[in-house]
């Protein structure tokens, strides 16, 4: 398991091949899901240039690991990725990578998602959204209200 | 732990401030003592923050680890206020 924190843009793809070339044995796991969250350039009505991410660098580290973790114990998962972006950041850039890897696709699809859910929700990051107009802080996470907890 | 101004034994916190709350307030990260006979969060908030009270929102972390307003602070222990988290 790995968890980066990164303040510069990254290539999600060129992330998980390095890691897997390097991490994971070919034919050691017969699924890998990945999730790749970017920066929308529209939030509700406000038009978004580019965002701010304030990180607790420390405790965001351990967060992550936490529910990675939790994803191992609750899921057979050989192993699991997360790259998540800190400090300015444009619209359209990649903002956040979980990738997790089984042996079966229904524990790797059921993992992925509880990481990316909880780490929304746990995981110390605050966005501030930019354009020409001025800067607003979200208060809340709000798109997977409605989404069961896994 | 060491002596305070008052002659009573204080102990060291380092406390930090995130996001819309290290703006409103104007700091990120303070520095200070409370009484070696302790404390817990709500009331090093109200040692810090005299005229303020909680934000209803606000959480906070020892040690990079969630806690909770009553939840005792011992020697040395970092502590973060911050708003709920926006990430992913």
């Amino acid at each position: 398991m790995a968890v980066l924190l990164l303040d510069c843009a990254f290539s999600p793809y060129q992330h998980l091949e390095k890691y897997q070339k390097k991490q994971l044995r070919s034919g050691e796991y017969g699924a890998a899901v990945t999730f790749v969250g970017s920066v929308r350039d529209l939030h509700d009505d406000f038009s978004v240039q580019s965002m701010t991410i304030e990180c607790y660098d420390a405790m965001a580290k351990k967060e992550i690991e936490k529910i990675c973790d939790d994803a191992a114990c609750k899921w057979s998962i050989g192993d699991s990725l997360v790259v998540h972006r800190y400090g300015e950041v444009e619209a359209g850039e990649v903002l956040v990578l979980v990738a997790v890897w089984s042996l079966h696709r229904q524990a790797a699809f059921e993992a992925c998602r509880y990481i990316i859910h909880h780490l929304k929700y746990a995981a110390p990051f605050w966005k501030q959204e930019h354009n020409m107009q001025g800067s607003r802080w979200l208060d809340s996470n709000s798109d997977d209200k409605g989404v069961s907890q896994c | 732990m060491t002596a305070g101004a008052s002659g009573k034994r204080v102990m060291p916190v380092n406390v930090k401030y995130f996001a819309s709350l290290r703006e409103s307030l104007g700091q990120a990260e303070s520095q200070c003592q409370v009484p070696e006979t302790g404390c817990n969060v709500a009331e090093l908030w109200l040692q810090l923050n005299p005229s303020r009270d909680i934000p209803d929102n606000v959480l906070v972390a020892i040690n990079q680890n969630y806690a909770s307003f009553d939840a005792r602070i011992m020697n040395g222990d970092e502590v973060a206020f911050f708003p709920p988290v926006t990430g992913g």
